[in-house]
């Protein structure tokens, strides 16, 4: 029919707006020899200057990688990945130690800057202090002064590893071991750099911390280790944000984030994934193989994800809470849209063995070309779990007529006075929709914004500020030229 | 002249709906469309308005001098084209404020203005609401969400209070409203009506007409106007129904 092909053109065009953030800055690179075995483990290790224990836990873990396969249950097809055909190691070279923010290279900063991330802290966003992560290590964290009057700990991996070794070597590994999936493993044996964060006893921190991560160099993967813990009564909110050069061949990126809350603490953890999506025909990219996973270990505690995915040619995701604490909560809020040729298989796990843990999951998926989304959820109710609640929600809305949506809840409780509720909707911007805020003025494009924006307002809400309008923005550009 | 359509004729999926419409409408006046159901009327609102799926095959539709059949709805909803919903759709998560300063800033773009300055546009959504009786409870909410008949109705005209345009279209405004609705709705429009500006109001019922007076009564049967006066043919028909027009017409 003339007015659905009418819409299909419209759809096109709003689907086709372009990354913005495809550069690649020129900065001389440190690169380890392509692909992996045993000495490129030994070599990461030691050029981070490691202990002894945990080339040790990498080995474990690189040895444990080669015995299993690559998982293939999830809604995503891709052609095999050549683990050899890889850089595990890339370092902008740096001249020396940095004292102050003079001797960063300019053009890392200038790099920062066209993200929109400044690492000169007169000129950031006020009260947020940011980890910039670029290929394999960590340039920069700012508000370091601030953090240490509060006693607290923010810094790169390895910078914990040499100066924190015994709270990395106590919590490293213990909510993701590294026996957990196949990129758990590999990137157990191989991660680079990421963030580590520790809130001490009772101290609430005043700001909101913030990693950025940047694949620069090419044939590189992005192995990043995040771990968080929240100390009896503490709290942090924490967001990280990341991105990658436009490229045609597709790049690797498998993460490990662990939050531990102990006691009455709470983490809250907010994501926006924008790494380079791959071109309209689906060529380049990035595969996004991630493993976030949090444990309410204490009673009372809270772990709360937030995402936003936009990015990625494919995205295979869980953040996941385990509630062990008594009266320890669990939520999750997802929003992902996926346009052109992206896939995403993303969910959660809410894990219930405490008594009175609840949990809640809002998941937003958005699908606009030739893409799939499908989301994943596992609820699972131990049988000492008593009076577990948990509330889903998963909505799918699909723009034009070639895309897919999917929902694979599993709901498993071994204890009868669990309450599990699940709501599922699917939906298509209405031609009503489009019809009615066109006649106020406001044309294709904008409408489809505002339309989806309301659609995910849920999950955006949950977002610090600063945050939501950014991820409001880049819901409209992924969705650029889309619907009709 | 404000708007002056020509000999249209409209199909749907290949179905003459219009037959040969011709309307004539000045700044200052208020057109009544009335007629039986099925007979067009709002096939001509969609028309109008440039709604997807409704292919003018022949005539013209002059707007400001202008021929608009061209221009897309948003571009006409700009030049001041507005349309009161018979069923004003939901949009969830999208509040009645946001809409609205997204509609006005589009329209602000459009005349090249910058986009209005937030205190400003909060003492306009306050005056605004006045006229048609809305709480701020309403204008906090998703874009009619959940709302009664009678609250989409009322926020149909604070729409068109916000946007103030030059030539209203009111398709069935009257429908699903009680009398006390309908009182608000009719001085909302009252209250908007100006020399510089018109109204074409789409109406089954006469009762409507009782509260907005119009300057001319259009009857609609079978795709054309086939008969047209003063308010008093409005009487006229809710006194003899619409049978008598169908035997003139079919009798012709």
């Amino acid at each position: 029919m003339n007015e659905e092909k009418e819409n299909n053109n419209i759809l096109e065009e709003v689907t086709s707006g372009d990354y913005k953030y495809g550069f690649v800055t020129d900065i001389e690179t440190e690169l380890a020899p392509m692909g992996l075995n045993e000495d490129i483990v030994r070599l990461i290790s030691k050029k981070k200057n490691e202990p002894n224990w945990l080339l040790e836990f990498r080995l474990k873990a690189f040895r444990h990688w080669l015995t299993i396969e690559e998982p293939d249950w999830a809604l995503l097809k891709h052609p095999p990945i050549n683990y050899q055909d890889i850089i595990y190691y890339a370092a902008p070279k740096q001249k020396k130690e940095l004292e102050s923010m003079d001797e960063v290279d300019p053009e890392l900063v200038d790099t920062f800057n066209k993200l929109g991330i400044s690492l000169d802290e007169q000129k950031m966003l006020a009260g947020v202090a940011v980890d910039a992560v670029i290929d394999s290590v960590s340039v920069k964290t700012t508000f370091q002064d601030t953090l240490a009057k509060h006693d607290i700990i923010f810094c790169s991996f390895s910078e914990a590893v040499q100066n924190h070794p015994d709270l990395v070597r106590k919590y490293l590994g213990t909510v993701v071991p590294y026996t957990d999936n196949y990129f758990a493993a590999l990137n157990t044996a191989v991660f680079s750099d990421g963030s580590f964060c520790y809130i001490p006893k009772g101290v609430r921190c005043p700001i909101e911390l913030s990693t950025y991560f940047r694949i620069n160099a090419a044939n590189t993967g992005q192995f990043e280790r995040t771990l968080l813990i929240a100390d009896e009564g503490g709290y942090v909110s924490y967001l990280e944000g990341c991105t990658a050069p436009q490229r045609d061949e597709n790049q690797l990126h498998a993460a490990i984030v662990e939050i531990i809350t102990h006691d009455n603490a709470e983490v809250k953890y907010s994501t926006v994934q924008n790494w380079y999506p791959g071109d309209k025909e689906g060529k380049g990219g990035i595969y996004n193989f991630v493993t976030k996973r949090g444990l309410c270990k204490g009673n009372n505690s809270k772990i709360s994800w937030t995402q936003v995915e936009t990015g990625s040619a494919i995205t295979w995701k869980y953040p996941s809470c385990i509630l062990k604490g008594d009266n320890s909560i669990g939520e999750f809020y997802s929003v992902a849209v996926t346009n052109n040729y992206q896939q995403a298989d993303t969910g959660t796990k809410m894990i219930h063995l405490g008594k009175n843990t609840k949990s809640t999951i809002i998941s937003k998926g958005i699908s606009a070309g030739y893409s799939n989304n499908s989301y994943r959820g596992l609820v699972r109710v131990s049988k000492k779990a008593e009076n577990a609640r948990n509330f889903s929600q998963c909505d799918s809305l699909l723009l034009g007529d070639k895309c897919g949506a999917h929902t694979f809840p599993y709901i498993k409780t071994n204890n009868n006075t669990a309450i599990v509720e699940h709501e599922a909707t699917t939906s298509k911007i209405s031609e009503d929709q489009l019809f009615y805020c066109q006649q106020r003025g406001i044309d294709n494009e904008k409408a489809i914004s505002l339309i989806v924006n309301g659609y995910a307002k849920e999950v955006l809400n949950q977002l610090p500020m600063e945050f939501a309008v950014e991820a409001q923005k880049l819901l409209a550009i992924t969705l650029e030229g889309s619907v009709g | 002249m404000l708007l002056n359509i020509k000999d249209l004729h409209v199909s749907i999926n290949g179905k003459e709906i219009l037959k040969g419409l011709n309307l004539g409408v000045n700044n200052g006046e208020v057109h009544a469309i009335m007629g039986p159901n099925g007979t067009g009327k709002s096939t001509l609102a969609a028309a109008i308005t440039g709604r997807e799926g409704y292919d003018i095959t022949s005539g013209e539709i002059i707007y400001k001098g202008k021929g608009i059949t061209e221009l897309s709805p948003d571009v006409r909803a700009n030049e001041g084209i507005f349309l009161s919903f018979q069923y004003p759709v939901e949009i969830p998560g999208v509040s009645i404020t946001n809409f609205m300063r997204t509609a006005l800033n589009s329209k602000r773009e459009f005349e090249g203005q910058p986009p209005i300055p937030a205190g400003e546009f909060l003492k306009k959504m306050e005056e605004k609401k006045k006229l048609v009786d809305i709480q701020s409870k309403l204008t906090n909410r998703s874009v009619n969400e959940g709302f009664s008949g009678g609250e989409k109705k009322k926020n149909e005209i604070f729409q068109m209070a916000m946007l103030e345009p030059k030539l209203a279209i009111l398709d069935e405004t009257d429908s699903g409203l009680d009398i006390d609705a309908l009182k608000v709705v009719a001085n909302g429009v009252n209250a908007l009506r100006s020399e510089n500006n018109a109204f074409v109001v789409i109406t089954h019922y006469q009762r409507l007409l009782d509260y907005i007076v119009p300057d001319f009564v259009h009857v609609m049967y079978d795709g054309r106007i086939v008969k047209s006066g003063g308010k008093g043919l409005a009487l006229e028909l809710e006194e003899k129904g619409y049978d008598w027009i169908k035997e003139q017409v079919e009798n012709r």
